[in-house]
């Protein structure tokens, strides 16, 4: 059990810096989970608090001890990785076996210990298979199970699920969080999944070219993203983007314009964007926080809309539609009938507008 | 196998396969009649009546004879059977070492050292045994096993390298870093994990190296002249034909049973062999 600290780490590559001066703290027993694109330097994290390496500068502790320069094996880690990387010589049993052996444990603390996490797996039956005779679930169950064996002060998961069919993946994912819950082992989990990162994550670190771009819960980074890229990453489908201009009218009143939209922002909204009147700013708005305008709906958190696309999901419906010169997608009731090329009035919740500065893309 | 009609299957698949081994099992066809036939059958021109030169009719074991108990043939045996071992557990554990740095370790000028391993082994033997002359002559180990043992390296080692240095990239650089995670060191991952992977790989190179220094001619050649001390390929062909008198039919025996090591070690390991050159790797 143990607390992870990770202070102004950097890394790079033959002149790429991969990592920006990334400052962390995981709890013990806390399931971080590091999220973002391929290539915003998650995974070199990741591998850095692994030993597998170099870290270019600044610093990794784990229980408060420092771990630059601990070869992997001295930093008392496990880890998963995305192609399972099971030994295909040995059977699951050495697998699970090997790390235990390489510590001189004894013949039957290794037994007690492999047995145990195979029946916590659920795999007890595949023990004296190779990894060539498993089926992918199975494989990967094996690759948790050699993590488990060792009592690792913390797990770290290179994007697990990844080669896992979708069906296959929603089971490992509940079966991952049911292994933390009761082990309570720190966890850090790599995923360019933004679901598997709200699931499984206590806190969700999003993750941007080598530059962290917020931590928080997950609701957290939902409800009150940090910036334009945390509010398009977080949230499925995304969030939609529409450049409008603040403006003023003679009452004092706050009004968001383009040419598709004209909507008046409530007074918390509108005390924020004062200073920005005049100016073009991003307006985000979720798909989710759309819907087809009825009568009572007010004008002025409504607008026209032309269906271009109709995608039904069967618990909702999702409209792509455009709106003046933007493209929204919209996720309304089974119930709506809508088809392409109909004109639509759309209303929006005027509570949960989210504005981002044109030149920072930052949360206003 | 080729779907369709029975001709097609006869066109392209039987047809074709036996003329491939046909022509692949021929020259042993010929050696083993050869190395039995009779000397008065030997040397019949080839318009005498009864001439076949396919097949005989009054087999003999004299020739096989005369090889084992008149000529040095069990010590050249011997000979090439101590050098090529020797010669080829050296190159593998050099090729072994070689080949996993130089996949795996990055360190400055890898990349070069690479090329530059292989561009030795395109320099041809025919020129580069001059100098190596030389150096055998310097450390006065001309005619002993050693001059072999220790040349066959120059080319063997290239060769292994290169074959092994393919093999390793090919094994998934993760199941040696969870190796190193679950507590093994970068030695310990290398004789745990890596090299029993490799084993197919490991394999081919050996046999491809031992085939290699069992059929040597010029180094042996060259660097060997004492009776005693020479290898099948040299002893055979400097032995048994004297001026311009060719012993055809110990000359064939020599060489069938001469080729029998070599295809025994293939045969044992082909499943290996193949593997090792189709490079397959399952996780």
């Amino acid at each position: 059990m143990a607390r992870v600290v990770i202070r102004d780490l950097n890394k790079t590559f033959d002149g790429v810096h991969a990592v920006k001066d990334v400052n962390l703290e995981i709890n013990d027993k806390e399931f971080v989970v590091l999220v973002g694109p391929s290539g915003c330097g998650k995974t070199t994290t990741l591998r850095m608090v692994a030993g597998l390496e170099s870290i270019t500068s600044g610093q990794i502790l784990i229980a408060d001890k420092i771990v630059n320069e601990l070869p992997p094996m001295d930093r008392d880690i496990a880890m998963v990785f995305q192609n399972y990387a099971l030994y295909p010589h040995m059977n699951v049993y050495d697998n699970m076996a090997f790390g235990l052996k390489m510590r001189r444990f004894g013949r039957a603390e290794i037994d007690t210990r492999v047995k145990a996490a195979a029946e916590i797996l659920g795999i007890q039956a595949q023990l004296q298979r190779k990894p060539r005779q498993l089926s992918g679930g199975q494989r990967q169950r094996v690759a948790l199970g050699r993590a488990i064996v060792r009592h690792p002060k913390v797990f770290l998961f290179d994007e697990p699920l990844s080669n896992l069919d979708a069906k296959l993946r929603v089971q490992m994912r509940v079966e991952i969080k049911k292994i933390h819950a009761r082990l309570g082992t720190t966890a850090i989990y790599v995923t360019h999944d933004q679901i598997e990162a709200m699931t499984l994550g206590d806190r969700v670190v999003v993750m941007r070219d080598g530059v962290v771009q917020q931590v928080g819960e997950p609701l957290e980074l939902y409800n009150a993203p940090a910036n334009r890229f945390v509010a398009g990453f977080i949230g499925s489908p995304a969030m939609n983007f529409a450049t409008v201009t603040i403006a003023a009218d003679a009452d004092g009143l706050l009004w968001a314009n383009n040419e598709g939209i004209h909507i008046k922002l409530p007074a918390e909204v509108a005390s924020r964007l004062r200073k920005h009147v005049g100016e073009n700013v991003t307006l985000g708005i979720r798909p989710e926080d759309l819907r087809v305008a009825s009568s009572s709906d007010p004008a002025d958190v409504a607008f026209d809309a032309t269906v271009e696309v109709v995608e039904k999901l069967g618990s909702e419906i999702l409209l792509d539609v455009k709106v003046g010169p933007s493209m929204m997608a919209a996720a309304v009731e089974p119930t709506v009938l809508a088809k392409v090329r109909d004109q639509l009035r759309l209303a929006l919740n005027p509570d949960r507008l989210y504005f981002f500065d044109g030149p920072t893309q930052a949360a206003i | 196998m080729i779907e369709g009609a029975k001709w097609r299957r006869w066109a392209f698949f039987y047809i074709p396969l036996g003329a491939f081994i046909f022509t692949l099992l021929f020259p042993f066809y010929w050696m083993l009649v050869t190395a039995v036939r009779p000397d008065s059958e030997l040397y019949r021109p080839w318009n005498a009546p009864n001439y076949a030169p396919f097949w005989t009719a009054h087999p003999t074991l004299d020739h096989i004879t005369y090889l084992l108990q008149e000529t040095l043939f069990s010590t050249w045996m011997l000979n090439t059977l101590l050098i090529s071992v020797a010669a080829t557990l050296i190159s593998l554990f050099c090729g072994l070492l070689a080949g996993y740095a130089l996949s795996r370790l990055k360190f400055r000028f890898a990349g070069m050292l690479g090329t530059a391993i292989f561009i030795t082994y395109l320099v041809p033997q025919t020129l580069l045994f001059i100098p190596l002359a030389d150096i055998v002559r310097n450390f006065r180990l001309g005619d002993t096993p050693w001059a072999l043992i220790l040349t066959y390296p120059t080319f063997l080692i290239p060769f292994c390298t290169w074959l092994l240095m393919g093999y390793f990239k090919a094994i998934p650089r993760e199941l040696e870093e969870c190796a190193r995670i679950d507590g093994a060191t970068r030695w310990q991952a290398m004789i745990h994990i890596i090299f029993p992977i490799a084993v197919p790989g490991i394999l081919s190179a050996g046999i491809f190296a031992f085939t290699l220094s069992w059929n040597e001619f010029i180094y042996a050649l060259v660097f060997l002249s004492s009776p005693t001390e020479k290898t099948v390929s040299v002893g055979v062909t400097s032995e048994l034909i004297r001026g311009d008198v060719f012993y055809w039919g110990s000359l064939m025996a020599g060489a069938l049973l001469g080729s029998i090591p070599v295809a025994f070690v293939y045969s044992f390991f082909v499943e290996y062999y193949v593997a090792g050159l189709t490079g397959a790797v399952k996780g």
